[in-house]
């Protein structure tokens, strides 16, 4: 590998799509399916794609349970959202849900039944009737592993469409030429080392979050922010990365994640006295509120010395009362975690649970179509060449905090729209804008970096620093002194990062070189999560800091959050590492906009 | 506790042939599976390969042969390990690198099967309609992971990869086949209606002994050979 050539081997396509999970693989087959010549990079094989461990459901108001709207989907979107969501995409995202579900049944995917052969539906968090009125059934499941189904179902519409995949291929750099246009990328073949340029007319990231610069994590290991470091190394801003959701129901000492569909099928959980806890914190929805004021509320009782277990460090999940045929019917592969990662039968006993991280919610700022955004004096202004889907993207119908089911839902309909309007731009017609001369000085510079550095440290022992410091400063409860601290500690770190030197110069397959180069991505997140969580001083969604802590009935601060100051998107750059921010978008285009209500269940 | 490895190492780069190391671990008890096991022998040396990723069974990566039988590593307690772990690749496939294979075979036997729902009618504005019994038609079938145990524990299939399918392409061909909404199947009979593709199959049951799902190709083998007799009378 030392030598990496002058010249590197070229291909061209109209799109080049980073990353093979749901969001990427819905793309994929608009545009295969439309006849545009596209290429899916891929580190893993597509079914081994992070979607695949989505267990509870996607979210759609199909009203087969019983009565459902899509603008009550829209309402607790932005309540779970904490009202940092852009409502225009949530509007969106809710209108087009149903459509997006149907279709995904009409490819083969293996939907749950009800008696009358509609889609069976589940109660999820935050999904409720008449907005706020009581939970509704509105989770599409598939047993609980919706995302597996779903992952599988989506490849096999791939294959059908002769979709060209580039199997265990990185992709490295994004190439812009000029005027700021993407026009390509770099990208390491693992299986031969070479590295390559690839010419496109399109990039499309769909290289899913970063969950792995935490160290207790439901997160896949490849799960490494790629597509959000090769954005930030391209000039790119993320957005909102201070917002990190903690799944209640991380399996405790092995973060493995149960599905919030066990809580949905009626489990609940219960504090080392024994007690229903949430009935305290939320009355109406009691086990069923967001997730993360279902985390919020499981760390206070544990901080308060109501934990579970000799060190009162865990929560307990309790669901042998659904009795063993519906667990085995609807919780089948919960079962399986239980007796595998917890020496627990979940028909007899409950299981120890505590709040793991689980989803990013922030990512590339992108439009509608998935095209990315910069924000510029005030300005909204496309990156040509650039889109952006699933969950390296912040379009947002997140915000804050995202409710259970929407992520499957989010790929779907934004993989498709961002697909389609690929195909409507009419690249296929068009020649490829020339490469810069300097395409691939930047992916050359690093990678000899890597092969060369001898007084280095190795990837894995840097990396696992940056894991404990995110835990320890950005975790469920934040102080500004922790955050401030952590900001200091991750500068050092990215010092170190500089640094990385290899064990491992072969060619052939060299998961050691690839894991170095995931952890200058995950630096580049891990850094924009702590600046941009030291930087915002109030309490909303999943950024929760005791210093801005105030009640449910202050006059201007209901529960911490400070809409006249923080009701606006974050904006972190690398190259500066420094942040902007601008306007949430409150323009719905069919219906009224929701205010902002301070957010009890 | 002092752990033994003994695992298969081959780095074509740097090695004319494969060979078998030994290699003594410390654990201390919080690696609970295999794969936290290999976690940490990489840590000490970091030319060891392997694929991985879900760690939790779900994604089908980490699939290889564990003391004689093929299975996945992030699902393989320690405890259930003698105290000598040896450790080697899927048997069957070309080998790239460690304990990593070159899987374009098998995935080639998946997608000669047309591996996708095949519907021509024009379908509803809502869901097409599926009862729970047809819907249950399909358990034990939809969950594959694809991680290739089955298959690379077949006989048949080390003897003839490239014309027989296999557990796991049959598997997702049954899948199709008990599918109430999949219209084609004559034709998904007729693409099997060959000496090696289906009929290979000499129930030799490896295939269920070591699915890491305990998925049961082997019947749904079973059933593909009914459905064929049943449109011969």
């Amino acid at each position: 590998m030392a030598s990496i050539p002058q010249t590197l081997p070229r291909r061209a396509f109209d799109v080049v799509i980073v990353g093979a999970g749901g969001s990427g693989m819905r793309a994929s087959l608009q545009l295969a399916r439309a006849g545009l010549k596209v290429a899916v990079l891929t580190k893993v094989f597509p079914t081994r794609s992070h979607t695949v461990a989505a267990q509870g459901g996607v979210s759609a108001s199909l009203g087969n349970m019983s009565e459902d709207c899509w603008q009550w989907h829209f309402y607790d979107t932005i309540k779970g959202a904490d009202w940092l969501g852009d409502q225009d995409a949530i509007e969106f995202m809710c209108q087009e849900a149903p459509k997006v579900v149907y279709e995904l049944e009409h490819f083969g995917m293996p939907f749950d039944r009800n008696p009358d052969g509609t889609i069976y539906q589940r109660p999820f968090g935050g999904h409720t009737a008449n907005r706020g009125e009581k939970p509704v059934q509105r989770a599409c499941a598939a047993a609980d592993r919706t995302g597996h189904a779903m992952l599988h179902t989506l490849y096999q519409q791939n294959v059908a469409a002769h979709t060209q995949f580039f199997v265990e291929w990185m992709a490295l750099d994004l190439v812009r030429n000029a005027e700021g246009d993407v026009v390509g990328v770099t990208a390491l073949e693992m299986e031969t080392g070479e590295v390559y340029l690839l010419e496109a007319k399109s990039v499309l990231m769909a290289s899913g979050g970063a969950g792995r610069i935490y160290h207790s994590s439901t997160n896949a290991f490849i799960n490494t922010g790629d597509g959000l470091g090769m954005a930030a190394r391209a000039g790119i801003p993320l957005q909102d990365m201070e917002f990190w959701q903690f799944h209640p129901t991380g399996v405790a000492g092995a973060g493995v994640l149960l599905t919030e569909g066990c809580r949905g099928e009626g489990a609940i959980l219960l504090n080392g006295e024994g007690e229903r806890f949430m009935e305290r914190y939320a009355p109406t929805l009691k086990d069923l509120a967001p997730r993360d004021f279902v985390s919020r509320s499981m760390d206070q009782e544990i901080k308060e010395g109501r934990g579970c277990g000799p060190n009162k460090d865990y929560i307990l999940m309790k669901m042998d009362h659904l009795g063993a045929e519906t667990i085995h019917k609807r919780l089948p592969s919960v079962y399986e975690i239980g007796v595998h990662f917890a020496n627990v039968d979940i028909t007899r006993e409950p299981i120890p649970v505590v709040p793991t991280i689980h989803y990013q919610m922030g990512g590339l700022p992108t439009n509608l179509h998935g095209q990315v955004i910069e924000h510029i004096n005030g300005e909204n202004r496309v990156v040509n060449g650039l889109y952006a889907v699933g969950e390296c993207a912040c379009v947002s119908v997140h915000g804050a905090n995202r409710l259970g089911t929407n992520s499957l839902l989010d790929l779907l309909v934004f993989g498709k729209a961002a697909g389609d309007h690929i195909v409507k731009s009419g690249i296929k017609d068009e020649n490829h804008k020339p490469l810069p001369a300097d395409a691939a000085d930047l992916t050359r510079a690093r990678l000899a970096a890597i092969d060369t550095n001898t007084s280095g440290e190795y990837a894995q022992d840097v990396a696992d620093d940056m894991r404990k410091a995110m835990q320890q400063h950005a975790g469920v409860f934040r102080t500004q002194a922790l955050m401030d601290e952590g900001v200091a500690k991750i500068a050092a770190i990215r010092e170190r990062v500089k640094n990385i030197r290899l064990q491992d110069t072969s060619k052939v397959f060299n998961t050691a070189r690839v894991e170095a180069l995931e952890v200058t991505n995950l630096i580049e997140v891990a850094q924009a999560t702590m600046v941009a969580a030291a930087a915002r001083k109030e309490c909303r969604g999943a950024h929760m800091v005791n210093d801005y802590e105030h009640p449910a009935d202050h006059p201007t601060l209901g529960l911490g959050r400070n809409d006249a100051e923080w009701m606006k998107h974050s904006l972190w750059h690398s190259a500066t590492n420094s942040l902007s921010y601008k306007p949430v978008n409150m323009k719905p285009r069919t219906v009224a906009a929701i205010p902002p209500q301070v957010r009890t269940f | 506790m002092l752990r033994t490895f003994k695992i298969y190492r081959y780095d074509p780069d740097k090695d004319s042939k494969p060979y078998m190391q030994t290699i003594a671990v410390e654990l201390d008890g919080s690696e609970r599976m295999l794969l936290d096991a290999l976690v940490k022998i990489k840590a000490q040396d970091p030319t060891l390969s392997f694929r991985r990723s879900c760690r939790e069974g779900v994604c089908g990566s980490d699939a290889m042969n564990i003391n004689g039988k093929n299975g996945l590593a992030c699902l393989t307690n320690m405890r259930t390990l003698p105290q000598t772990v040896v450790l080697k690749p899927l048997p069957g496939l070309p080998v790239v690198r460690d304990l990593i294979v070159d899987m374009t075979l098998f995935f080639k036997q998946y997608e000669s099967i047309k591996p996708y729902l095949i519907n021509h009618t024009q379908p509803p504005q809502r869901e097409r309609l599926q009862s729970p019994e047809e819907r249950e038609e399909l358990n034990g079938l939809y969950e594959c992971i694809l991680c290739a145990s089955c298959s690379t524990s077949c006989p048949s299939f080390w003897w003839n990869p490239d014309k027989f399918v296999g557990p796991a392409g049959l598997l997702q061909a049954y899948r199709f086949l008990a599918d109430s909404r999949d219209e084609a199947t004559s034709e998904r009979l007729d693409n099997l209606e060959d000496p090696y593709r289906l009929f290979r199959c000499r129930t030799i049951m490896q295939c269920v002994d070591v699915c890491p799902k305990s998925l049961n190709p082997a019947r749904a083998i079973g059933k593909i050979k009914e459905l064929m007799v049943r449109r011969a009378i």
